[in-house]
């Protein structure tokens, strides 16, 4: 119970820091004085977010191979995912894979077509805000992750 | 997570591990093609500032150039300034939405001699634009033969693009583009202005205005491998400094000067819409350096995870074996 409290509580810290620094990539936190507030100036330096966002990202990534390789190894016989369980990961997966593409177009070279890269960025924003809706509503609901297989 | 590791759950695992694994990063993406990217080469020993350059560029770009509209939205809370050049139009000494490409001059020893060097500056489009690459909506965008520009219909005006620019080219005119039609009080505060390098024109055959006016010959292009060959040529001929080749990771404009760069640095005017010419560490690769991270990520979870199953496997085992038989 201890370690999927701590699993959690890093789950939880690596979200909030990669919604924070994905915002950050948007030219808003000087501009409405978030990044006067003591502490926060670095949300206005967009090269410390971009770096904060790509360790955050493998974090995230991290934890998604490890829920995921526990959840069908194990996991599955003791408890199986829920709706909104399926419906957050789902969400995080698209935010994963469009995140890649968005780190492969940052190398240089042509990579994807402009259409294509304009189709990344809006749907890399559309999913964190559909994540983010769907996790208050999970939070106001109680919904959780996922539920006993044998209920 | 607990529970006994069937053999057919471990293959289950391990399929599931490759998707993930598979998420990293090809390594084929970092060795992108830089043989169809077009570079000028710039002889500033030739430059005589006569400025037909800066001329030609007006000319031929006055259609590209905004029409703002006035009175300006009051923008909301009132740190966001309208920047406003709509006035200024024939400001020519510096980088404005309205004048893309400037004269800087330097007064330096050349060989014992006093001497006025004179240097065309515009944008350096950089082989990894840093401008397109972290521009949120993708406005700003790089072509296929290393040009990059800025989508005046789609740019919101943030001007993320100036602020991470090494030598912060992109220039902002308030009051047109797309955020009037969104939330002009709010977000976004006109459209971001450079050097395009005549895409236009590149595009029908023709060379870039500043090119082709030039009565000097100061500016050549091709693609960037045989400029960087001439440009070293040039520089070992006339014992001469390169200025482009690597800053920033290499950019397509490469300067060669009689004068070393940092001493030419030292004696122009720099600051606001006046680029400087300092050597420049290559801004995107420094997170494409984090790439091993993201790499190594999924191939550290599954590890972890595989490690917690067995080691709770175990446990259980050895519960199990210690319990009393009945």
């Amino acid at each position: 119970m201890h370690q999927k409290n701590n699993v959690r509580y890093l789950y939880l810290v690596t979200v909030f820091f990669i919604t924070l620094s994905g915002f950050g990539q948007m030219p808003i936190f000087k501009r409405y004085y978030i990044a006067d507030i003591p502490g926060l100036g670095w949300l206005a330096r967009f090269y410390v977010t971009h770096y904060m966002h790509y360790i955050c990202a493998a974090l995230l990534i991290g934890f998604s191979a490890y829920i995921i390789t526990g959840y069908v190894m194990a996991g599955r016989k003791k408890s199986e995912l829920t709706v909104t369980g399926y419906l957050r990961g789902a969400l995080i997966a698209g935010l994963i894979a469009t995140g890649i593409l968005l780190v492969i177009r940052n190398f240089e070279g042509y990579m994807f077509s402009h259409n294509f890269i304009i189709f990344l960025d809006l749907s890399h924003l559309a999913l964190v805000m559909l994540f983010l809706l769907t996790s208050l509503y999970c939070l106001i609901f109680k919904k959780k992750w996922s539920r006993d297989s044998n209920q | 997570m607990t529970g006994n590791i069937s053999r057919r759950s471990f293959i289950k695992g391990g399929l599931a591990a490759c998707a993930v694994a598979a998420s990293g990063i090809p390594a084929s993406a970092a060795g992108a093609d830089k043989d169809k990217q077009l570079a000028t080469l710039l002889d500033i020993g030739k430059c005589i500032g006569c400025g037909a350059c800066v001329e030609a560029c007006s000319e031929i770009n006055a259609e590209k150039y905004p029409e703002p509209k006035k009175p300006f939205p009051r923008m909301y809370p009132d740190r966001a300034k309208p920047e406003d050049w709509s006035d200024k139009k024939d400001v020519n000494d510096r980088l404005t939405p309205y004048n893309w490409l400037y004269i800087q001059s330097a007064d330096v020893t050349v060989n014992g001699e006093q001497k006025t060097i004179t240097i065309p500056r515009r944008c350096m489009h950089c082989v990894n634009p840093p401008c397109v690459k972290l521009c949120p909506w993708g406005s700003a965008k790089q072509l296929e033969n290393g040009i990059s520009r800025i989508d005046p219909d789609l740019c919101l005006g943030g001007a993320k693009c100036r602020d991470v620019c090494p030598w912060e080219i992109p220039q902002r005119q308030t009051g047109t583009g797309l955020y009037l039609d969104i939330l002009p009080a709010f977000a976004g505060n006109g459209v971001m202005y450079k050097c395009d390098r005549c895409y236009n024109r590149i595009s029908e055959g023709k060379p870039p205005a500043c090119i082709e006016v030039c009565p000097e010959n100061v500016q050549e292009i091709g693609p960037r491998n045989e400029i960087i060959k001439k440009a070293l040529a040039l520089a070992k001929e006339t014992n001469g400094y390169i200025y482009g080749e690597n800053e920033n990771g290499g950019t397509n404009t490469i300067y060669v000067s009689p004068v070393s760069f940092e001493e030419l640095n030292k004696a122009i005017k720099t600051g606001k819409g006046k680029p400087h010419l300092k050597a420049v560490s290559d801004s995107m690769g420094k997170a494409n350096n984090l790439l091993a991270a993201l790499a190594i990520a999924p191939i550290a979870g599954i590890a972890a995870a595989v490690g917690t199953l067995y080691k709770n496997s175990r446990r259980e085992n050895e519960v199990k074996r210690d319990a009393p038989k009945e």
